[in-house]
């Protein structure tokens, strides 16, 4: 699992993510022989009203009125004591300033009351390392998409390259806003609820935007197309076959069309390394379809794909332990007056000290 | 790039009509399709064929429509650039439908193995400066690249994906009529014709920003290939500004591309 072997007990780490709507908080151990064993991984999610987003201060205040439950449920879950922590992780960004704040100023009280070192992580380092941990993938090409993120990227001399990325909005972001316009629940995720409702659509195509640049995509100019076409569908509309169009028909021309470009950039990185391993994170990885594309041209070019269920996709605290209990065995530490977060940390500024 | 492992891909229809004919070999298979060397029309008549087979993982009728739109976006771009006189390969047929485009045989080797040849086993710093070697013949082939990059721009056309691996060195007809053994003898290595191909990711553009990005491509794609060569890239530069009317205003923002900085800092 790209931890070397070479250590003499079990460490232990809490980690604290609260970089969106979610708020995860987990234990990990990395065993004698390296091995990343789960003790507990709890979250508790900031559901906004169909038609509306989470906002900041609302999600800002959410994490602040759940940190210590739910701290307690995942101490209590993995049921160890303060004094086996060894360190305490919090996500220092990418993300939403007002939510990160909170959660880093939560970590840095449990340090402080513990006595315990502090470990900023990268979001997105720690989607990518907990997607290694759990599928096995030793060296893939990893596509991380989720609500504010959007990126291809392999692994090359002690850092996380990011070979495409979206130049305007997140991939979900365009499917978080098109189920806004909607109108459709965002409970338990907006994108869950688009996914449902594109299995019930395959009827036609709807012709949507296809705008792929060598490595890189947009997808704000597909999703004003798209509300057009919902504003078309509500005006009574009908399809190319001369039928009303329906949310359903929406929904699956969206994802066929995004998942697709997706998949094109990810096969194009693929070529470029030369690496058969295709890895998914990020929220947005939990979506069948995706993964049953993006398997289909792993397959062609003789490789395979890796993904995780929500457990590890959708943000949680325990990826944040686990790549900070890396970069912690490293000697990597937060000091308190550095205990700061960033609205904006690129993946590729991470040191990757724990890879070869 | 032989693929030989790659072969159990059955060749597309197309080059199944003439069983007469030597088989088709295939040269590459990239992300975009398959490359490979058939012959058209006449069998002494060596062409390349582009085949974008479909993608299972995709939609079909959105499949169907990319393979259109690209095959017709390249073409187009090729044909215009051909009758500006532009050295490109000659477009001899396509199947939208089939997803394939034939173009032209380019005799020769690609730039970079060219300019790998020619640096050898060269150390990065050379032991004096009395030992520098004579570069006029690389210096030279730098300057018609400049000068084929220029010609491409001045055509309304951008690349989009310059490396010295989408450029060949075409051997004058002329010089070798000899018909003796032509590539690799030392310093004959950077002769010919700069011709560019694989235009998968042209565009047609006049913008200075779309041709500053063109060019700085082709910079860090050189500097990361070519490293003991990156201190000659100022001449593919200079023979640019001379290539079109515009193309001093072209390197000037390139100025503020480098500043700008891409965000991928691997490329190429």
């Amino acid at each position: 699992m790209g931890i070397s072997p070479n250590r003499l007990r079990r460490r232990i780490a809490l980690g604290c993510e609260g970089s969106a709507n979610k708020l995860g908080i987990g234990v990990i151990a990395h065993e004698d022989g390296g091995e990343a064993v789960v003790l507990s991984n709890v979250r508790h999610t900031f559901v906004s009203p169909p038609g509306t987003g989470f906002l900041p201060k609302d999600t800002a205040r959410h994490h602040r009125a759940f940190f210590v439950r739910v701290a307690k449920q995942a101490l209590a879950d993995a049921r160890v004591s303060v004094a086996d922590v060894d360190c305490v992780c919090y996500t220092r960004g990418p993300g939403m300033g007002g939510p990160l704040s909170s959660v880093a100023i939560a970590a840095r009280t449990l340090a402080l009351l513990w006595g315990k070192e502090l470990v900023g992580v990268n979001h997105c380092v720690g989607h990518i390392e907990m997607g290694r941990a759990i599928t096995g993938a030793e060296n893939p090409v990893v596509l991380y998409v989720s609500g504010g993120n959007t990126q291809v990227i392999a692994y090359a001399e002690q850092r996380y390259r990011i070979f495409g990325e979206a130049l305007d909005i997140a991939v979900g972001n365009c499917l978080d806003r098109f189920a806004r316009t909607l109108e459709i629940s965002n409970d338990p995720a907006p994108g869950y609820n688009i996914e449902q409702l594109a299995k019930k659509g395959g009827r036609v195509l709807l012709d949507l935007p296809y705008t792929v640049k060598g490595m890189d995509c947009s997808f704000s100019g597909i999703l004003a197309r798209a509300d057009e076409l919902a504003a078309l569908m509500k005006a009574g509309g009908v399809g190319p076959d001369g039928e009303p169009i329906t949310a359903a028909d929406l929904c699956f021309s969206l994802q066929e069309t995004i998942f697709a470009m997706l998949v094109e950039i990810t096969e194009r990185a693929m070529a470029h390394v030369g690496s058969k391993q295709a890895l998914i994170v990020g929220g947005v990885g939990c979506n069948e379809r995706l993964q049953e594309m993006m398997g289909g041209m792993a397959a062609e070019r003789g490789g395979s794909v890796y993904a995780t269920d929500e457990r590890f996709c959708i943000d949680n605290g325990i990826m944040i332990a686990h790549a900070g209990l890396l970069a912690y065995e490293t000697g990597f530490r937060t000091p308190l007056e550095d205990s700061t977060c960033t609205q904006r940390f690129r993946t590729d500024e991470v040191f990757v000290k724990w890879r070869r | 790039m032989a693929a030989s492992e790659t072969t159990q891909f059955a060749p597309p229809q197309v080059l199944t009509y003439d069983p007469a004919a030597a088989p088709p070999l295939l040269i590459s298979q990239g992300a975009e399709g398959r490359l490979y060397k058939t012959t058209h029309v006449q069998r002494d008549r060596p062409c390349v064929l582009k085949y974008r087979p479909p993608k299972p993982y995709r939609h079909p009728i959105l499949d169907a429509r990319l393979t259109k739109a690209r095959i017709t976006s390249e073409a187009k771009v090729l044909e215009r650039c051909y009758r500006a006189g532009v050295r490109v390969p000659a477009v001899y047929a396509l199947d939208l439908v089939s997803g394939w485009m034939m173009i032209e045989w380019i005799e020769g080797m690609t730039v970079r193995q060219g300019i790998n040849d020619w640096l050898g086993e060269r150390p990065e710093i050379p032991p004096s400066p009395e030992d520098l070697p004579d570069d006029a013949p690389l210096i030279d082939a730098m300057k018609r690249i400049g000068a084929a990059v220029g010609d491409l721009h001045r055509t309304g056309v951008v690349h989009g994906d310059l490396t010295t691996s989408n450029m060949m060195l075409r051997p004058q007809k002329n010089s070798q009529s000899s018909g003796q053994p032509e590539v690799g003898d030392g310093p004959k290595a950077l002769e010919g014709d700069v011709v560019l191909i694989d235009f998968g990711l042209a565009t047609q553009s006049v913008s200075d920003e779309d041709r500053a990005v063109d060019l700085y491509v082709l910079e860090r794609a050189f500097a990361s290939t070519h490293p003991r060569a990156e201190r000659l890239f100022v001449n593919v530069l200079e023979a640019y500004r001379g290539a079109f009317k515009k193309a001093s205003s072209v390197l000037t923002k390139l100025e503020d591309v480098r500043m700008r900085g891409r965000k991928r800092s691997m490329l190429g």
